[in-house]
């Protein structure tokens, strides 16, 4: 059983001003699977896609982006959502926040600077349940906070009172309030220390064992997915390069780009040169034909300008979109 | 003019911010006794590092003269910063310190094409007296960091990628020749597959253009490639310092054993021993407040001196410890410094 099924999805954004109009391709032709309790990471530099990708799957389709082609289907057990085709209403009421939740990068802007944090909670509750025992409701929010770890007096703390990782780590409580069954987090530590980030990645990955749900991880930092993804797909230029299980893609990565992505992290204790790669990363609105990838690949022969590469499955649960490796070269 | 062979001298250097109300309000520390020099004849790159807070921020500000110490020195070639005060002479100052910030498309007006900021740079400097001039030493910055002044001609901040954009505000702060180039989180908002290429050009620099580099990051990944020395700052204090090899391998100090311990490995075989438990601090300004070491709170070895009066800086081995652990304080004085 898959808990998301995206195929074929193909989402530009179109504009037209003056006259002029510009489309950026930001996500073109992507497939993959969620499955139910697992953690997948979902990584690629800045204006690769990333961000786009979940406004579709999140059901925030607004113009200028547009989905062209492709679909979108969630089973939450045997509740079937067509997220192309949902309407607004039924979105919010049994779909947005109950199944699927959303954590975002900052989170100081999420939670209301002058209401107490138990407020905010409040809020997202009524909305979504009408709070009818107030007494039971502030019980269970309790209980929540507590059993993710956090102390009860966070819930009567105004935001600025708290540090970034507990504010980080509030916005994680309120999007876990009615345990829903995919949590897309996008981006959740970026602006936080290394001893922070630690703090909140280990409070993801507890909550995605106890309750068993699926984590969507968003992030260009390597060493995070590392540490905390069971699979991990990477993104180039609105495409999907390659996707693995965690373990595959560090040890062995068949794609030019992950491996190059992965053979340039700097360590702690290792001080040979890591090189660049040449170029950068193409203009959406005019990328190259072909791979999106040839123009700075290492090993680019004819048939990269022209064709584009398949997504094959290697192995089992190993998908590459690379010539060499159609060609058997890899 | 007398250097004494230093390049750069930080003697003792407080900073402190008045915080809240007109009458009332609180102190803060933000840089506490902070000391570290460079020398004259050896370029090298001595990175700052720490968390949000630390206080590393500010003493780059120091460096720039941007702000002037509440106590303590500054002296760039000999001379203290606080005796610059007439305009030729800060820019004379300012010619041999250049900064490099963080985010490269803040650094230049969005609405001026590039060439135009870099030949001001050089007039204003001085470097040369007319356009035709200026575009030569232009030209010349611009080769150091690989790039040239063709390539950018006439074109906007937005038109060049991350890497190239912020390899341009590299190649301004070379155009006075620098000596020492202070860089505040250089590639942080630069793209991972062309993060490399900045840093490498500072290697490069300092390697061929006998420029100093003070690198200022959180990143202890980049500052353990890049850099000959660090400093570990925490709350205002310099907790850990000297060569990076052994400051990274082997970190004494507690907090920099934590700091070291949390730095997520790139390899998904620490995942097990990552994923232990850590500490972390509820409320952000406790620490600052705090008597005696502002780790003692979180630090798993601590003792009751810690708490009553700062700790003094010891030396271990070729580091610099501020420790209760190292100064005979400790019942396991030794224990404490494998991580």
């Amino acid at each position: 059983m898959t808990l998301l099924s995206v195929k074929n999805l193909r989402a530009y954004y179109r504009t037209e001003v003056y006259g002029i109009s510009r489309t950026v391709q930001a996500v073109d032709g992507v497939s993959f699977d969620l499955l139910p309790n697992e953690i997948y990471g979902v990584a690629g530099e800045s204006s690769c896609g990333k961000t786009t990708l979940i406004k579709v799957i999140s059901g925030n389709t607004k113009p200028p982006l547009k989905v062209l082609e492709g679909s979108v289907n969630y089973n939450f057990n045997d509740y079937k959502v067509d997220m192309l085709h949902i309407s607004q209403d039924e979105l919010r009421q049994n779909v947005r926040w109950k199944e699927i939740s959303y954590v975002m990068q900052g989170s100081m802007s999420v939670l209301n600077p002058v209401r107490k944090v138990i407020e905010t909670f409040r809020d997202i509750v009524d909305t979504h349940e009408r709070i009818t025992d107030k007494k039971k409701f502030l019980e269970q929010t309790r209980a929540h906070v507590n059993r993710l770890g956090l102390p009860t007096d966070v819930l009567n703390a105004y935001p600025h009172q708290l540090s970034g990782g507990m504010r980080q780590r509030v916005a994680i409580a309120l999007a876990t309030v009615f345990q829903p069954a995919l949590i897309i987090a996008d981006e959740p530590t970026t602006a936080l220390d290394v001893v922070v980030q630690r703090g909140v990645l280990q409070m993801i990955r507890e909550i995605q064992t106890t309750s068993g749900n699926t984590v969507l991880l968003v992030t260009h930092d390597m060493a995070v997915h590392a540490n905390v993804a069971d699979r991990v797909m990477i993104m180039y230029a609105g495409r999907i390069a390659e996707e693995a299980p965690t373990e595959t893609i560090f040890d062995a990565p068949l794609h030019p780009y992950t491996q190059h992505l992965i053979h340039s992290l700097p360590m702690i204790g290792e001080k040979s040169t890591k090189a660049s790669l040449k170029g950068a990363p193409p203009n959406l609105a005019d990328p190259p034909g072909g791979c999106r990838f040839h123009p700075r690949c290492p090993y680019v022969m004819d048939v990269c300008r022209t064709k584009v590469p398949d997504l094959i499955s290697v192995k089992e649960r190993h998908r590459v979109a690379c010539h060499l490796v159609e060609e058997g070269a890899l | 003019m007398s250097t004494n062979g230093k390049l750069l001298d930080v003697q003792h250097v407080t900073v402190e911010f008045h915080i809240g109300g007109l009458v009332g309000g609180t102190l803060l520390t933000a840089v506490n006794d902070a000391s570290f020099s460079l020398e004259s004849d050896k370029p090298e790159i001595f990175t700052l590092a720490g968390e949000s807070g630390s206080g590393k921020t500010t003493l780059s500000r120091l460096l720039l003269r941007d702000l002037e110490p509440t106590k303590g020195k500054v002296l760039f070639e000999g001379r203290d910063l606080s005796t610059i005060r007439k305009r030729s002479e800060f820019t004379e100052f300012i010619k041999k310190v250049q900064p490099v910030f963080q985010n490269p498309f803040e650094t230049f007006n969005p609405l001026r094409r590039v060439e135009a900021y870099l030949l001001d740079t050089a007039i204003n400097f001085g470097m040369a007296s007319n356009r035709r001039d200026a575009a030569e030493v232009v030209d010349n910055a611009l080769r150091n960091v690989g790039l040239s002044l063709d390539e950018v001609r006439q074109r906007y901040p937005h038109e060049l990628s991350g890497g190239q954009i912020q390899r341009v505000s590299v190649a301004r702060a070379l155009i006075s020749k620098p000596r020492l180039i202070l860089a505040d989180e250089p590639v942080s908002m630069v793209d991972a597959s062309l993060r490399m290429e900045i840093v490498n050009l500072f290697q490069k620099l300092r390697d061929e253009q006998q420029v100093s580099v003070i690198y200022i990051t959180h990143d202890l990944a980049t500052a353990y490639y890049i850099s000959d020395r660090i400093a570990i700052m925490l709350r205002g204090y310099i907790v850990e310092s000297g060569p990076v090899e052994d400051v990274l391998d082997r970190p004494a100090h507690p907090y920099t054993q934590l700091l070291k311990e949390s730095v997520p490995e790139p390899t998904p075989k620490q995942r097990e021993s990552w994923a232990k438990h850590i500490a972390l601090g509820a409320t952000e300004v406790k620490e600052y407040g705090r008597i005696g070491c502002k780790f003692a709170g979180r630090c798993p070895q601590v003792m009751d001196i810690c708490r009553k009066a700062d700790p003094p800086d010891v030396q271990v081995g070729r580091q610099t410890v501020k420790c209760y652990l190292y100064s005979g304080h400790g019942e396991n004085a030794a224990a404490g410094s494998q991580s």
